[in-house]
């Protein structure tokens, strides 16, 4: 707790404030559109808070966790479109499938430790997607999979963006309720002391391994379930988008959004989406004609920036920089005479983040 | 408490922000969108629009009839960035070169078009996006693209249920065939199936009579397809497949995999895979001193392919479509006045050596929408009956017609045997 430097009870009322936040939103928007993109905030949430219990607590660097998401759209298409399996049991099916194959992978794979980890993933997550393209009988090889159907339940067909948002927002803030509940347990302080030192870990009588995978169980499945939701809400799926591009982005999500607090991933999830979508519309209207080529640079840039100046990430940043603001702030009220020192990075880096967060 | 207030303030501050942002994009709130708004904002503007063609004489509108008048909005997806560029540039270079050309000539029905052109980057969660924005944000008429299978598949359903045509420029078949047969009521692709072109090249293998077939195939997609549609076909044609190999496309040396198929005795050696793989296995072959004609696919219709096969391209055959040998065709071909001028235009615009089937692909899906428009006027319900009406279109991949069961609209026609004579592609004989 001292280390995303926010307390249980501001957990609590943040996770209110979202709730209603989420809840009321779509009153705001009606657009399906935007909604849609709101629907991907929450799919890329449930990924991101994931691997930031891997990466972020217990310090284990995946670059295969597009896998995981993979394995439970597939394991739900095909249950749902092969052998016409009820959707939901379908996502119950693969959620426990992809724990299973976590569970598997993780005993050998966390042998490897640093950057042999980090390699050892990036295969895993290789090897899935040609297992995904080559499978052509169950999978539908590199041309995919049609026919998936929607969600519905008791008669309640989830057929528009708005039910999905709702959907997916439920579970997207379950799973956030659930990781802040881990990461305040016994377990959590478990995998902190796993990042801060796994040899002093073991000695004082931590299982680091067993913690090491159980939260890869977790986060896969998490993984897993927002897979499962991508395929029913798309009706479709390809190897496509479960590539090794998508790991990428998975850990840019989390190391922009911060690593030591789950609400960075969040935050960063939310933040490279709607980036990514803004400067598609933004760019065109200052560069007539450009389509697609100077997106990727901007976005690139600003990335760039962000690890520059809150290399924290933009969660436990943005929390530094209000802090140290209100510091000085009381500390300028007890000595009215002395001249305030203000800091000039915390200033360049709030004026960076308000042109962020537009 | 002071600490809490102050971290659910900002954090409230920063939300709020997003949602700003999100809101800024679309400009003013919008109200909730429905498919026919774009007829309601037409019809809107009704007086000056229909007053003007008959106020003033024919050879007035000519010149500045379109200002006057609503644009009408098409918006089009290509993969301008990812894996899938090479098809998205030469795409988005069409569209936005007929944009300029139909306005210049007055737009469609004296409206001006306006083409939004989005990039999907390859990336079928981003087509899904850009369709949502195309469609209530910009409310456009139909879509037209994207440029790859995966990202069409994968706004079926978004264009299905906002009921809005889509014109696909990507090759599978599933796109405009669903899984039970039927056929997508929205969707529409004008680029030739797999199917289309193997059939053309079984047809010419057994008029040569060429029955015994060693067949070598790239392992991915592509070749995957060429090979399930040529086993459909071959049988009935009296085709036999005595030799069956496939290599990677990122293999150097096709030596072994060749001499397989020569031990066969095959009549005829048929390639099915895209530059450089294709070109070492031509080149392979002449090194071997395989004595049997080599057919290639269509998917080496472009200069790569000879600068890699060097003098070992000459004489190989290929079906694809006549956009290569247009200046070749016979003055009596429907399609060869059409084909010469969209070389000239694109080259002129573009530079020799950039024309590419992939952008005779988007040409064809903008003016199959331009076309049908002239007929609906902006209706999205009537511009999908005035596409799927449509009959006898002349286009660069071939002529259309289309009709409830066919949303491709090709017949053999559409495709051509080529061979590659000098460095030139030729018809074959």
């Amino acid at each position: 707790m001292e280390r995303n430097g926010i307390g249980k009870y501001e957990n609590y009322i943040t996770l209110g404030a979202l709730i209603v936040v989420m809840g009321s939103l779509p009153l705001l928007l009606s657009n399906s559109y935007h909604l849609s993109i709101m629907a991907f905030i929450g799919i890329n949430t449930m990924l991101a808070v994931g691997l930031c219990l891997l990466m972020g607590y217990a310090g284990q660097v995946s670059l295969g966790h597009a896998a995981f998401y993979g394995i439970g759209a597939y394991t739900s298409g095909i249950l749902t479109t092969t052998f016409k399996m009820n959707p939901w049991l379908a996502i119950g099916v693969a959620a426990v499938f992809t724990g299973v194959v976590a569970y598997v992978i993780g005993v050998p794979m966390f042998r490897l430790k640093g950057n042999n980890l980090a390699m050892g993933t990036l295969g895993f997550g290789i090897i899935v997607y040609i297992i995904f393209v080559e499978m052509r009988d169950w999978t539908g090889g590199p041309s995919g999979l049609t026919g998936i159907p929607s969600l519905s339940i008791f008669g309640f067909t989830f057929d528009n963006d708005l039910k999905y948002y709702y959907l997916i927002w439920a579970i997207a803030l379950l799973f956030l309720v659930l990781s802040l509940n881990i990461v305040n347990s016994r377990v959590g302080r478990a995998l902190r002391s796993i990042h801060g030192s796994e040899i002093a870990a073991e000695t004082l009588g931590v299982n680091t391994n067993k913690y090491k995978i159980q939260i890869l169980v977790v986060a896969a499945m998490y993984a897993s379930v927002a897979g499962s939701l991508y395929a029913h809400y798309l009706t479709f799926i390809n190897p496509q988008p479960f590539s090794f591009k998508l790991s990428i982005e998975i850990v840019v999500m989390v190391v922009i959004g911060g690593l030591s607090s789950v609400w960075g991933a969040l935050l960063g999830a939310a933040t490279t989406t709607v980036l990514s979508e803004v400067l598609r519309g933004v760019i065109p209207q200052f560069l007539k004609g450009a389509t697609g080529e100077y997106e990727i640079v901007v976005f690139g840039i600003i990335l760039m920036v962000v690890m520059i100046f809150l290399p924290e990430g933009l969660f436990s940043g943005s929390v530094r920089i209000v802090k140290s603001w209100r510091r000085e702030k009381e500390s300028k009220q007890r000595t009215v005479d002395e001249t305030a020192i203000v800091e000039p990075s915390s200033v360049v880096a709030e004026g960076h983040l308000a042109v962020e967060d537009k | 408490m002071r600490n809490r207030i102050w971290f659910a303030t900002s954090l409230a501050v920063v939300l709020a922000l997003l949602i700003l942002a999100l809101g800024g994009c679309a400009g003013a709130p919008a109200p909730t969108p429905t498919p026919s708004k774009p007829v309601a904002t037409a019809a809107a503007t009704p007086a000056p629009a229909k007053a003007s063609p008959v106020a003033s004489p024919a050879a007035s509108s000519k010149t500045e009839p379109a200002a006057s008048k609503e644009p009408y909005k098409i918006g089009a997806l290509a993969a301008v960035t990812g894996p899938g560029s090479s098809l998205g540039i030469p795409e988005r270079n069409t569209y936005q070169m007929l944009e300029e050309q139909v306005n210049k000539s007055g737009g469609i029905n004296g409206h001006p078009v306006q083409v939004v052109i989005r990039d999907t980057e390859s990336d079928e969660t981003k087509a899904v996006l850009a369709t949502k924005k195309l469609i209530e944000e910009d409310k456009v008429l139909a879509i037209l693209g994207p440029s790859l299978s995966g990202e069409s598949l994968a706004i079926a359903d978004t264009v299905t249920k906002a009921e809005v045509p889509l014109i696909s420029a990507a090759a599978s078949i599933m796109i405009v065939v669903n899984k039970d047969g039927s056929i997508p009521k929205w969707v529409f692709k004008t680029p030739q199936s797999d199917a289309l072109i193997v059939k053309t090249l079984v047809d010419h293998l057994k008029t040569k009579g060429y029955n015994k077939i060693g067949w070598l195939s790239v392992s991915n997609a592509y070749g995957d397809s060429g090979t399930t549609e040529f086993q459909k076909l071959a049988p009935s044609a009296g085709l036999n497949i005595v030799a069956k190999e496939t290599f990677a496309a990122t293999d150097t040396d096709m030596t072994a995999q060749l001499t397989r198929v020569k031990g066969a005795n095959p009549d005829a050696i048929v390639v099915w895979s895209i530059p450089p793989s294709a070109a070492i296995v031509s080149k392979n072959a002449a090194q071997l001193g395989i004595k049997q004609p080599v057919f290639q696919s269509h998917g080496i219709g472009n200069k790569a392919f000879m600068s890699v096969a060097g003098p070992a391209a000459n004489g190989v055959v290929f079906p694809a479509g006549k956009l290569l040998v247009a200046d070749a065709l016979p003055d009596s071909d429907a399609q060869k006045k059409v084909l010469l001028q969209y070389t000239k235009d694109y080259t002129a615009k573009f530079g020799a050596d950039t024309l590419s089937t992939f952008g005779g692909h988007a040409w064809d899906c903008f003016w199959v929408v331009a076309d049908a428009l002239k007929k609906s006027g902006p209706d999205r319900a009537k511009l999908r009956d005035a596409i799927e009406n449509t009959k006898d279109f002349v286009g660069i991949t071939g002529v259309f017609s289309f009709s409830a069961k066919d949303h491709n609209g090709l017949d053999n026609r559409a495709v051509t045997m080529v061979e590659i004579k000098d460095g030139k592609w030729v018809p074959a004989k």
